[in-house]
């Protein structure tokens, strides 16, 4: 098995993990962290396929490498904003929950993905 | 042989991580799980062949990311009891868990399914490259090929950087972020900041300037920048700027303007937006990169501070 065939298959594991941790964790804060699970996994496994595209004069695809970059810088800043939101959603409302069943202090809960 | 059960060990290391984060009960334990799982991310983008891709993800997917949710860990910790109480019951956990290993499943199917030889760009990449003037395939794909990409991700960063200033409350608008970090002005954490912050600031200038021809470049040194510059505020040397300063709004958006004057500099003089006249692309690309380098640098280090919390001094 080469590595990037190995390294595929590991992506599809942790983003399997992520996704796991996304539906079952009922705090938003763990949500983001699994939801950062599988945005690794998905970075790896595109990480393989720019692996697969070696070519005689380079080691790896360039091109998917460069969108990785991006991809990490954009996925960083999307991190902060639903963080941002966890803290405000908890500084208004004094609840960390994502449960319509239980308005905290009588204030409408929004529920959101996070 | 050896190389293989590495690459082995490492791919079962970062699958008992990933477990650690999601099973772990305490959420700081779980954060802690995760920065040494962005960690060991960046050796495998180092066995990928991925030299860049592996700085960047040792700064922002372990370095940023990590301090981020350690801070929201830590002002979060009282709500962490009553989530517990809401644990959800024994079916939705097995539905999870069966969705889960389907998206798994299917995606290792995948992974065996992909076709031979994969479709590659890199001679496409390496045919053109000497046009561009820089030696670093990835610079060239990120500032000329793919420059358009580059473009929206400067003005993205930005954007979310507005949407976390959003959420400061209303008083506050104008403001400082986060809290006033205070700290034993002659203890180790100021003697740390005193020392390290030099030499990473230097480090990180090398990273910018080598990522022309060598692995580097404008992303992980910003990233680098603002390491330095949180690791200074952390230690009580300084305080964040109020987000209502102006120089700081111009140092913001100085970045993605440049940007965008050389690409319409590119639709006159060749007939295409963010297209670089002959011999004109390598001092473009540096002028892109070095106005990118402080906006980079203070929007890293703002969406790190979070969202306006003091009220002005004005």
């Amino acid at each position: 098995m080469n590595v990037a065939t190995l390294y595929g298959l590991c992506a599809a594991v942790l983003i399997g993990i992520g996704l796991y941790g996304l539906i079952v964790l009922p705090h938003p804060l763990r949500k983001i962290l699994s939801f950062n699970v599988v945005g690794s996994g998905v970075f790896m496994l595109f990480g393989a396929l720019a692996k697969r595209g070696a070519d005689a004069s380079m080691s790896a695809d360039p091109v998917p490498q460069a969108l990785l970059i991006t991809g990490i810088v954009v996925a960083f800043s999307a991190t902060a904003l639903a963080v941002a939101l966890v803290v405000r959603v908890i500084e208004v409302s004094g609840s960390a929950t994502l449960s319509s069943e239980a308005p905290a202090k009588g204030k409408p809960e929004t529920s959101g993905p996070s | 042989m050896i190389a293989t059960a590495a690459s082995a060990g490492l791919a079962l290391l970062l699958v008992a991580l990933a477990v650690w984060t999601v099973v772990a009960r305490d959420a700081l334990v779980a954060i802690s799980g995760f920065i040494a799982y962005g960690l060991l991310i960046a050796l495998v983008w180092v066995r990928l062949s991925g030299i860049d891709v592996a700085l960047t993800e040792a700064a922002i997917g372990g370095g940023l990311t990590g301090a981020l949710l350690i801070g929201a860990a830590a002002r979060l910790r009282s709500t962490e009891a009553a989530a517990h109480a809401e644990r959800c019951g024994a079916t939705t956990r097995i539905v999870a868990l069966l969705l889960s290993a389907a998206v798994t499943l299917a995606l290792v199917l995948c992974v065996f399914a992909l076709p031979h030889p994969a479709p590659s760009l890199a001679s496409a990449v390496q045919d053109n490259i000497a046009s561009t003037g820089v030696g670093n395939p990835i610079t060239a794909v990120l500032l000329a090929f793919r420059a358009m990409d580059t473009l929206l991700e400067a003005i993205v960063l930005v954007i979310a950087l507005l949407g976390v200033w959003s959420l400061g409350p209303d008083r506050a608008w104008g403001g400082r972020p986060g809290i006033r970090y205070t700290a034993d002005p002659n203890g180790i954490l100021a003697y740390f900041a005193r020392v390290l912050a030099p030499i990473g600031v230097v480090i990180a200038i090398y990273i910018f300037w080598a990522g022309a021809d060598h692995p580097g470049g404008k992303f992980q040194s910003a990233t680098l920048l603002a390491a330095m510059w949180l690791l200074v505020q952390m230690a009580g040397l300084a305080d964040a700027p109020p987000i209502g300063r102006r120089s700081l709004r111009v140092g913001l958006v100085v970045g993605p303007l440049a940007f965008i004057a050389v690409g319409f500099i590119g639709s006159f003089a060749s007939g295409a937006f963010l297209s670089y006249p002959d011999g004109w692309a390598k001092p473009l690309i540096i002028v892109i990169e070095a106005a990118l380098l402080p906006s980079l640098t203070l929007v890293l280090g703002l969406l790190l501070a979070g969202a306006p919390a003091r009220e002005s001094s004005k």
